[in-house]
C-alpha cells in the first residue's frame, strides 16, 4: 500500500525505487529502444513471433468480463442447506474411508491418463483444454462440496474428500488443478454460506451438464497483502452493495461467469457473489511464473453491483480463507509427491562416475528428505482437514500447513530441479514447471477452496 | 476415516502424565541438571506409581516397555478400517513425550523404563518376558571404535557349556550404573558379520562386569551415561534374547527390530522437549507484547511471531510423523521406514526448536534462570542416539530409493 501510492507495481521492470539511472545507462535505455521499435521488423531482422494472445500475455490491456449466462432468480432468503460436520470415534487413523478411497481412485487415473500428458501445453497456453475441463466435469469436481439435497454429491462437510482430490490432481499437475477445481470452489462457497435463494439461484448451473467457469477471488496485487483487510470496498446501496477495487490470482477470469469477491464492509472482509454480466467489471490477464494453466487474471471492479454471501462480521470470509489455504496445501503435498516419483526414478538411472547418482550420499539424502518431509507436509496437512470436516477449531492446524508446505514444499521443488542438474533446468523434463508452481504456496489467497 | 487427533482412549493417560512432569519432574529438573551424578531418589516413588497404574490396568503404556513389535505381515496393505487399534505404542510415545515436556533426562532415567526394557520387549521370548518384567535394564551397544557401524562391533561372546562368556567393552550406557540389568549387544562370530550378533541380559554383580566411569555431558545429565567393561564374563545361556542360531537370511532383523520400536520413542523425546519451549516461548512473547496469529499472514506480523510459527510449523510435522509411525505399529503395520522418517525429523526439529527458542528469548533464554537453555542442550543428544540424523536418512534413502547397504554405502 505503501508502494502503491507512489508507484505502480510492474512499471518499473523491478527496479527498486532507489535505482537511480548512470550515464551509461542512458544509452543503453536508448539502444533498448531502438531494440523494441519496428524498423529492425521492417529490416526483417527479428521473427515475427510476438503475436498477441490475451491469455498467455500481460499485454496491459483489458476487456469486460465473459458475457455469461443469466441466473434465474429461485428460492427465499431463509438460510440455505448446511452439511453437517461428520463425527468421529475419536480413533487415531490415517485410512480414507471408502468414499474418499474412490474418489482418490477415479481423481488419481485422471491426473495420470489427462492431466499430466497435457500440463506441458496447458503451462504454456496458459489455458486448460476443453478436454481436460470436460474431463473435470464429468468426474463430478464441480459438485464435490455441494449437499446431496441440492444435487451434489457431498453428505457431510467435505473438506477432508477435497483435500484428497486436491492432492490427487495435483499430482497430476497444479495448474490444470487449480482451473480444474475453480468453479467446485465457488460451488462450495455458496453451499457453506448461500442463503436458499442463492443456492437456488446459482447451484443448478454447477450441478447440471454445462457447468460455468466461477472464481473466488481473494488476493490483491499490494505488496505486504493482509486477506483479512482487503483494499476492495463493499459500499451499501438502496438495495444491495457495490465493490470498487482489483483483485489478483483470478482462476479462468476471462472466462469466469460468476465471481466470489471478498471486499471490507464496515471495517470487517466479507465475501460477496458477483456475475460476469454485472457493469463495472474489467479483465486482464495476469500471467506469473507458476500455476499458469488455471489462466490467472486480475479482476478490476469499479461500482460493480454485489450481493452478500454469507455474514458481514468476518466468520464466514476468515472460514473462506482457511479453507482455501487448506486447498493450497493440498496442491503442494500433490506436487512435492510428483516430484518426488520423478526424481526417485532419475537418480537411479543418471549415472555419473561409473554408477548411478542415486549411490551417492549427497543426492541420497536430498530423495530423503524430500520424502521425510513430504510425508510432514502431508500429515499436518490431513490434521487440519479432518479438523475441519468434523466441525472443529482448525485456524491453528491451517496456518502450520501452510508454513510448512510453503517452506519445505519450496524446497521440495528447489531439489528437484537440482538433483536433475542442468536438465532440471530444461523444459524437456517437468521438475522446473513444478519448481514454478510450489513458489506458489504461503502466497495464494482465494482461487481455490475445500 | 482420517482422524489426527490424540485418541480418546488415551486422553487421560497424557493428561496424568503432563501433571505428573509438571509437578513432579519440573520441580526437580535444574537440581538435577546441575547435581549431574546424583540419584535422582524423588524418581523412585514416580516409578511405583507408574508400576501400580500399570497393575491396575488403568495407564496402557506408561513407558517404555509396554511398546512391543509389531507381528510379521505379508503385505503392507490397508488394514481393515473397522479394526483400527490405537494401543501400547500411540500411548507409550504420548506419555513419553509428555514426561519429556517435563525433563527428558529424568524420564532416561526413570527405574525399569529403560531402552534395555524396549529391547527386552521387543525380542525375547515369553519365558524371559515374564523373568525380566520387573528388571530395569539398560541398553549397551556403542563402543569405543564403533557407533552407529555396528557390523564392526568388536565384544564377543563365546558358548561355554550352558554359559556364555563375553568380552569387550561398552560406552554411553544409559543408567548403566542404576540399572539391575544391562542388555548387551556382543557377536558370536566376527567373520559372520551382523547375523552373528545377538543381545544377552547380564544381571548386576556378575562377576567380570564393571562400571567404569560416567561420562560429563552436555545435557540431559540427570540421567548417568556409564562406560562398562566385560573380562571374561559368564552369562547363562538362556540370557541370550532372541534365537542363538546365526541365520544369515535373516540376518541381522532380530536386533534391529527393537529400533523400529524405540526410534519413535526418541522421537517422541525430542517432541516432548521441544514442546517445553515452545510453549514457554510463546508465554514470553505473549507478555512482550506479541502474539501469535494463525491467521494473519506471517510477514504482516513480526518476525518473532514469523519465527515462531516456522518452528511450530516443523514441530507438528515431526509430532504427526512420530505418530504415525506408532499407530503403524499399533496395527501391526511394517514401520521402519516410518520409524525412521520419525526419527530423523523430530531429531533436527528438536535442535531447530530448542535453540530457536533460546535465541528468541534473548539472554532470557540463555540463562540459567529459565530452562530454555537447559532443553537446548538436553535435545542434542536425541538427534544422536537411536541412531544419528544420518543413519535415519541413509535407511530413509535406501528405502525410498530400493538401494542396498552395498549400492548406498
Amino acid at each position: 500500500m505503501l508502494f502503491s501510492s507512489h508507484r505502480s507495481t510492474g512499471s518499473s521492470h523491478g527496479l527498486a525505487s532507489t535505482e537511480t539511472r548512470a550515464p551509461i545507462g542512458f544509452a543503453v535505455a536508448a539502444l533498448n529502444r531502438l531494440a523494441q521499435s519496428d524498423l529492425l521488423d521492417r529490416a526483417r531482422m527479428r521473427r515475427p513471433a510476438e503475436q498477441l494472445v490475451f491469455t498467455a500475455t500481460r499485454g496491459g490491456f483489458r476487456t469486460a468480463a465473459a458475457a455469461g449466462r443469466a441466473f434465474a432468480r429461485r428460492g427465499g432468503p431463509g438460510p440455505g442447506v448446511r452439511q453437517e460436520a461428520s463425527s468421529n470415534s475419536g480413533v487415531f487413523d490415517l485410512n480414507p474411508t471408502e468414499d474418499e478411497q474412490m474418489l482418490v481412485d477415479v481423481v488419481t487415473d485422471f491426473a495420470t491418463e489427462v492431466l499430466r500428458p497435457s500440463a506441458a501445453e496447458a503451462d504454456d497456453a496458459c489455458a486448460a483444454s476443453e478436454a481436460v475441463l470436460k474431463g473435470a466435469n464429468e468426474i463430478g469436481l464441480p459438485i464435490l462440496g455441494v449437499p446431496e439435497a441440492l444435487g451434489g454429491i457431498s453428505e457431510h462437510r467435505s473438506a477432508m474428500a477435497g483435500t484428497l482430490v486436491a492432492e490427487a490432481l495435483s499430482r497430476g499437475d497444479m495448474g490444470l488443478a487449480v482451473a480444474t477445481l475453480a468453479p467446485g470452489s465457488v460451488a462450495t462457497a455458496i453451499s457453506l454460506w448461500g442463503t436458499d435463494e442463492q443456492q437456488q439461484s446459482y447451484l443448478p448451473a454447477f450441478t447440471g451438464d454445462d457447468v460455468p467457469a466461477a472464481a473466488l477471488a481473494l488476493a490483491e496485487p499490494t505488496v505486504l497483502f493482509d486477506v483479512l483487510r482487503p483494499a476492495t470496498r463493499a459500499t451499501r446501496t438502496a438495495d444491495g452493495y457495490t465493490l470498487t477495487g482489483v483483485k489478483s490470482a483470478v482462476a479462468r477470469g476471462a472466462a469466469a461467469e460468476l465471481f466470489v469477491v471478498g471486499a471490507l464492509l464496515d471495517g470487517k472482509p466479507a465475501l460477496f457473489l458477483v456475475p460476469s454480466s454485472t457493469d463495472g467489471l474489467e479483465i486482464e490477464a495476469d500471467p506469473s511464473m507458476g500455476v499458469r494453466a488455471a489462466g490467472l487474471t486480475r479482476l478490476t471492479l469499479t461500482e460493480a453491483r454485489a450481493e452478500l454471501l454469507g455474514d458481514a462480521d468476518g466468520a464466514a470470509y476468515t472460514e473462506c480463507v482457511r479453507l482455501s489455504r487448506l486447498a493450497w496445501c493440498a496442491l503442494a503435498v500433490g506436487t512435492a509427491q510428483a516430484v518426488l516419483d520423478y526424481v526417485k526414478v532419475y537418480v537411479k538411472e543418471r549415472e555419473a562416475f561409473g554408477e548411478p547418482i542415486a549411490h551417492r550420499q549427497s543426492v541420497a539424502f536430498m530423495v530423503a528428505d524430500i520424502a521425510i518431509e513430504l510425508q510432514a507436509m502431508r500429515l499436518v496437512t490431513w490434521r487440519a482437514a479432518s479438523r475441519a470436516s468434523q466441525g472443529k477449531e482448525f485456524a491453528r492446524e491451517v496456518a502450520l500447513a501452510r508454513k510448512l508446505c510453503a517452506d519445505k514444499g519450496m524446497k521440495i521443488g528447489l531439489d528437484g530441479v537440482q538433483l536433475l542438474g542442468g536438465h532440471g533446468f530444461v523444459k524437456e523434463h517437468p521438475v522446473e514447471r513444478w519448481y514454478r508452481d510450489l513458489r506458489a504456496i504461503g502466497l495464494m489467497e482465494g482461487a481455490v477452496l475445500v | 476415516m482420517i482422524n489426527l487427533e490424540t485418541p480418546r482412549k488415551h486422553r487421560m493417560l497424557v493428561d496424568q502424565a503432563h501433571q505428573v512432569a509438571m509437578n513432579m519432574l519440573r520441580p526437580i529438573s535444574r537440581k538435577y541438571d546441575r547435581a549431574e551424578h546424583s540419584y535422582p531418589k524423588e524418581l523412585d516413588m514416580l516409578a511405583a506409581m507408574i508400576d501400580g497404574l500399570s497393575e491396575s490396568g488403568t495407564s496402557e503404556g506408561a513407558g517404555a516397555t509396554s511398546s512391543s513389535a509389531p507381528e510379521p505381515v505379508s503385505s503392507k496393505g490397508p488394514v481393515d478400517p473397522n479394526k483400527v487399534r490405537n494401543g501400547a505404542n500411540l500411548a507409550s510415545i504420548l506419555s513419553v513425550a509428555e514426561m519429556c515436556w517435563g525433563d527428558t533426562a529424568l524420564l532416561l532415567s526413570m527405574p525399569r523404563q529403560g531402552l534395555g526394557n524396549a529391547a527386552i520387549a521387543s525380542v525375547a521370548n515369553d519365558e524371559q518376558k515374564e523373568r525380566f518384567k520387573s528388571v530395569w535394564a539398560s541398553m549397551a551397544i556403542t563402543e569405543p571404535s564403533m557407533g552407529s557401524d555396528s557390523a564392526a562391533l568388536t565384544t564377543t561372546s563365546v558358548k561355554d557349556g550352558d554359559h556364555y562368556v563375553i568380552n569387550g567393552e561398552k560406552i554411553y550406557v544409559t543408567s548403566g550404573e542404576r540399572s539391575d540389568a544391562v542388555v548387551v549387544w556382543a557377536t558370536l562370530d566376527k567373520a559372520a558379520g551382523r547375523a552373528a550378533i545377538k543381545s544377552f541380559v547380564v544381571e548386576k554383580g556378575t562377576p567380570g562386569m564393571k562400571v567404569e566411569r560416567l561420562e560429563h555431558k552436555l545435557g540431559i545429565r540427570a540421567s548417568d551415561t556409564a562406560v562398562i567393561t566385560f573380562t571374561d564374563c559368564r552369562v547363562p545361556a538362556e540370557n541370550l534374547l532372541g534365537t542363538p542360531e546365526i541365520d544369515v537370511k535373516a540376518g541381522f532383523g532380530g536386533a534391529m527390530a527393537t529400533f523400529d520400536n524405540t526410534r519413535p520413542l526418541v522421537a517422541a523425546m525430542a517432541i516432548g522437549c521441544a514442546r517445553a519451549s515452545l510453549d514457554l516461548t510463546r508465554d514470553l512473547l505473549e507478555q512482550a507484547g506479541v502474539s501469535i496469529d494463525y491467521d494473519r499472514p506471517a510477514q504482516v506480523q513480526s518476525a518473532a511471531a514469523a519465527a515462531f510459527l516456522a518452528l511450530e510449523a516443523d514441530w507438528e510435522g515431526a509430532k504427526l510423523l512420530t505418530m504415525q509411525a506408532a499407530w503403524m505399529a499399533d496395527n501391526k503395520i511394517p514401520n521402519s521406514l516410518e520409524a525412521s522418517m520419525s526419527k530423523a525429523k523430530a531429531g533436527r526439529v528438536g535442535s531447530a526448536v530448542t535453540l530457536g527458542c533460546v535465541e528468541l528469548a534473548g539472554t532470557i533464554g540463555y540463562s540459567e534462570n529459565e530452562l530454555l537453555e537447559k532443553w537446548s542442550r538436553d535435545s542434542k543428544i536425541l538427534d544422536i542416539f537411536e541412531g544419528t540424523q544420518q543413519i535415519q536418512q541413509l535407511i530413509v534413502a535406501r528405502r525410498v530409493l530400493g538401494l542396498s547397504s552395498a549400492e548406498l554405502k
